[in-house]
């Protein structure tokens, strides 16, 4: 039987490359997609301690999870867009006029 | 009667606001003539509303010549209680026909003067708004509404002084005569304060009711009551012009002519009086009080007579006129003749507002030259004018049948034969009557006669509007004396019907004494004014260089006398300088400057500085955004880890 | 045999998550996602959540991810090149996360945590998940529909022409 831990570490691991697309990609679509790797991270980390506690309840969060990210991937390639079309460039340092 | 005056007479209050509100909130946009008409419509409105009210009201009995009316409740917090009432008995009643009347004179003899000025709206505005304020004044029915009269009319004399504001002079005087108002007002609030104090109530008839029952004799020594006295005296001081607050009157001559004739002689500073009659219960209970009163009154007729002989501004030696008559109804009510100070302030209310605007129709007609030496011989060309100035300087001089003479001699008489009055007194005030015969016909001597140099441009005497209330003035300085007759002519109606103002006076002692002896009063009084009148006409018509002989022949006392005493000069140096330089290095410089706005500066430029520090971390670049929120995140995991470890 | 399938799943979906962070092409960075979320939905299966590896196919990598690759390839990125970042700042950002990382991996290392329960199997069950959704989140589960429908409207309205 793979212990837990395995399965947390995977998802740290793969919330951790999330963060770091987020943090290091300029593309604004690559860091929406890092943002959504993020997501199935936490969502896995759920699955299995809704296995270890014999829960059902941790798979209805990722259920909803699955729904909050369906909503948000609509309204954020809109807004990706909306943005490509004012700037035209997918360069999310291009955004930087709400500021001091 | 058409109209119930005995309930309806406070309407006479409101006339005046609204011609206030109407010329002020709009006269801008109205022309000059409605400007005009509003106004002298609104006060002569207010003028025959007071008239009415007086002929019914002098149809009642004495005794209940007392009709009070409450608008209605101004403050109220705890026991304290101070109504928006009037109160209208035989002393305000006197006032208010002088306010009104000589008011409504005055705005129509405006409508010419203020002709040509810019802001014509804005002094009709003031006067209609200081006729309002005169009247709270004079039917207020309790101090604290008196006290907001008394406020209002400084203002609207500091307003209408500083009418030209465009003259740093005038601005000078303005703020010259707000200040040292405030002097005198501070004590009059510290008064009214004690008042109610004292007696748990501001309303003149409760409070006075008080004083005769708790204090049925008067004060042997310093006590409460001397204390009220004298705070109110020191509001007193301050609005009349009487030493040693008298600085401010004559530079306010630099308002226009018609102000100086209304507020600052007929009304306003005749407030102090009013305001020392209606407390007579108090005053009469203060002899020590009443003593200074008296000294100040007589001391202040004297100094300012003086220094009116040698003024060269014929607005000027009006002014100093008036301080010094101010002096002589102090005199009066300082020696318990609240009746005869009352009688002078309302023949002198007529005969000097006319002598200033005689002055002022004079100034007209030389296109504002107020020198009197570069005047003379102006009465061929100013003949209605020269008339009644005349008649006005008779009337001030002190000649029987004027006006004047009635009043200035009772206030002689019984400044001699009072209980409170002393023969010191009385010489000093007659001395001062001397003095007045001879400095009003100096002006008038060199106004009207001499050899003028007028013969390129003459000048002419102006419209009806002027003439007018010259002539007007001229009859009641004429009769106005009439009313109150020494004992050995006829009875004085005058101080009878004054009478019901002042039941709660305590009486010192009788004053009978022979006519005989009132005649000889009389005579050496009349003789005291000729003296006067024999000395002006030697030194100005029969030889005229001798003013100016005399004048080297003592050159220090006419340097002081042309100084004013320094008495500018010393309180600058007393009072003005040293608040001054407190306020500019002291205050100014240190506290506000260093302190006060360091302290704000400093503030700012505190989170100005942390702010360029924190505005990096708001760099506009939504990956740094990202990695301030991880490192929150992070910071609360290492949070969660240690503590649950 | 359930340890191989484990890592091999865990391995793949690893690899396509670098893939994804470092692609430097967003097209292949979409398409190596969509094999991570297979990979996942592998290991979603394995750990008995059965429905929730069907609809990680299905929505996921079959709808949101198809969104994706269809945004990609209507703003033809391929005109712009992204160089990889070079900011000095990048480093000193990625920083917290790699600390962040390592906090985790220290954290799951240090403590002994008990293998898993097996036997429990019945918990993923599409009837399982069905009698939970509709009785106990029967209100959260009404409310997403709302948030899914505001969503619509909103991707509608932004993206609208208004000429």
């Amino acid at each position: 039987m793979v212990p837990i831990t395995h399965y947390l570490m995977l998802s740290a691991i793969l919330f951790a490359l999330g963060a770091l697309g987020v943090l290091i990609n300029r593309n604004i679509i690559s860091m929406f997609m890092c943002v959504e790797l993020m997501l199935n991270a936490v969502n896995l980390a759920f699955i299995a301690f809704s296995r270890f506690l014999n829960q059902v309840d941790g798979q209805i969060f990722v259920f909803f999870v699955m729904i909050v990210a369906a909503a948000e991937a609509a309204v954020g390639l809109a807004l990706i867009v909306l943005f490509f079309r004012d700037k035209s460039t997918l360069d999310v340092d291009q955004a930087n006029s709400l500021k001091w | 009667m058409p109209y119930n005056f005995e309930n309806g007479f406070w309407v006479l209050i409101l006339f005046p606001l609204l011609g206030a509100a109407v010329n002020g909130l709009m006269g801008k946009r109205f022309p000059a003539g409605m400007v005009a008409l509003i106004a002298c419509f609104m006060s002569g409105l207010s003028f025959l509303v007071a008239f009415g009210t007086f002929l019914q009201f002098s149809n009642l009995p004495g005794e209940s010549r007392v009709l009070s009316k409450h608008l209605f409740t101004w403050i109220e917090s705890g026991n304290f209680v101070a109504s928006f009432g009037l109160l209208l008995d035989p002393l305000s009643m006197v006032m208010i026909l002088i306010i009104t009347g000589v008011g409504f004179l005055i705005h129509v003899y405006s409508t010419r003067y203020m002709r040509e000025h810019p802001g014509f709206y804005r002094y009709f505005a003031y006067l209609n708004l200081f006729i309002f304020m005169m009247s709270v004044l004079a039917l207020a029915d309790n101090y604290l509404m008196m006290f907001i009269g008394w406020e209002g009319v400084g203002l609207c004399s500091y307003l209408l002084i500083g009418y030209y504001f465009d003259r740093k002079s005038a601005g000078d005087a303005a703020k010259k005569a707000f200040i040292v108002n405030r002097v005198g007002d501070a004590g009059f609030i510290l008064g009214v304060l004690l008042i109610f104090r004292t007696f748990q109530s501001v309303e003149f008839i409760p409070v006075f009711e008080q004083v005769v029952r708790r204090f049925p004799e008067a004060e042997a020594s310093f006590g409460i009551l001397s204390a009220i006295a004298l705070l109110l005296f020191v509001g007193a001081i301050g609005k009349s012009a009487q030493i040693p607050l008298y600085v401010w009157l004559p530079d306010a001559m630099e308002g226009p002519t018609p102000v100086s004739a209304l507020i600052h002689a007929a009304t306003m500073v005749t407030a102090g009086v009013y305001l020392t009659a209606r407390s007579a219960a108090l005053y009469s209970r203060t002899p020590e009080v009443l003593a200074l009163v008296a000294s100040i009154g007589a001391i202040t007729a004297l100094f300012a007579a003086l220094i009116a002989t040698v003024q060269t501004d014929i607005k000027r030696v009006l002014a100093y006129s008036t301080v010094s008559q101010l002096g002589y109804m102090f005199i009066a009510v300082g020696v318990g003749a609240f009746g005869a100070g009352i009688f002078h302030l309302f023949t002198h209310a007529f005969f000097k507002a006319l002598l200033f605007l005689g002055a002022g129709s004079v100034i007209l007609a030389l296109h504002h030259e107020q020198n009197l030496f570069k005047m003379g011989g102006l009465r061929r060309y100013l003949p209605i004018t020269s008339l009644t100035m005349w008649i006005g300087t008779l009337a001030i001089s002190g000649i029987p049948p004027f006006a004047g003479f009635f009043s200035k001699d009772e206030i002689l008489a019984k400044a001699y034969e009072s209980p409170l009055g002393s023969p010191l007194l009385w010489a000093l005030g007659l001395v001062a009557a001397g003095l007045t015969a001879f400095y009003m016909f100096r002006l008038m001597f060199l106004t009207f006669h001499g050899r003028g140099h007028h013969e390129k441009h003459p000048p002419r005497e102006d419209s009806n509007s002027v003439s007018i209330p010259l002539l007007f003035l001229a009859l009641f300085s004429l009769i106005a004396g009439w009313i109150g007759l020494p004992p050995y002519l006829g009875i004085n109606r005058f101080e009878h019907f004054l009478e019901p103002s002042f039941r709660y006076q305590y009486q010192h002692g009788a004053s009978e004494t022979a006519h005989t002896s009132e005649l000889l009063l009389a005579s050496v009084t009349i003789l005291a004014a000729v003296l006067g009148i024999a000395v002006s006409y030697l030194l100005y018509v029969r030889k005229p260089g001798t003013s100016g002989k005399l004048a080297s022949r003592f050159p220090s006392v006419y340097r002081i006398l042309e100084r004013k005493f320094y008495v500018d000069e010393i309180y600058d140096f007393l009072v003005v300088h040293p608040l001054y330089r407190l306020a500019v290095r002291t205050l100014w410089r240190t506290i506000d400057v260093r302190l006060i706005d360091g302290t704000v500066n400093g503030t700012g430029s505190f989170f100005q500085a942390w702010g360029h520090l924190l505005k990096r971390i708001q760099a506009g670049y939504a990956r740094i955004y990202a990695s301030w929120v991880l490192w929150g995140a992070l910071l609360v995991i290492l949070y969660c880890y240690f503590s649950l470890a | 045999m359930e340890h191989v399938v484990f890592y091999f799943f865990a391995g793949v979906s690893v690899i396509a998550a670098l893939t994804v962070v470092f692609q430097s092409t967003a097209i292949y960075g979409v398409l190596s996602l969509i094999v991570c979320f297979g990979a996942m939905a592998v290991l979603f299966f394995q750990l008995g959540a059965h429905f929730l590896a069907a609809i990680q196919v299905i929505v996921y990598a079959g709808a949101i991810m198809v969104l994706f690759l269809f945004v990609t390839m209507l703003l033809d990125p391929e005109s712009e090149r992204f160089p990889s970042n070079r900011l000095v700042k990048t480093t000193i950002l990625a920083l917290p996360v790699a600390a962040f990382l390592a906090l985790l991996l220290l954290q799951a290392l240090a403590e002994s945590w008990p293998t898993l329960d097996v036997g429990q199997e019945q918990t993923g069950r599409i009837e399982t998940i069905a009698a939970y959704l509709f009785r106990d989140y029967l209100l959260p589960f009404e409310i997403t529909s709302i948030l899914v429908l505001a969503a619509i409207v909103g991707a509608v309205v932004l993206v609208k022409r208004s000429d």
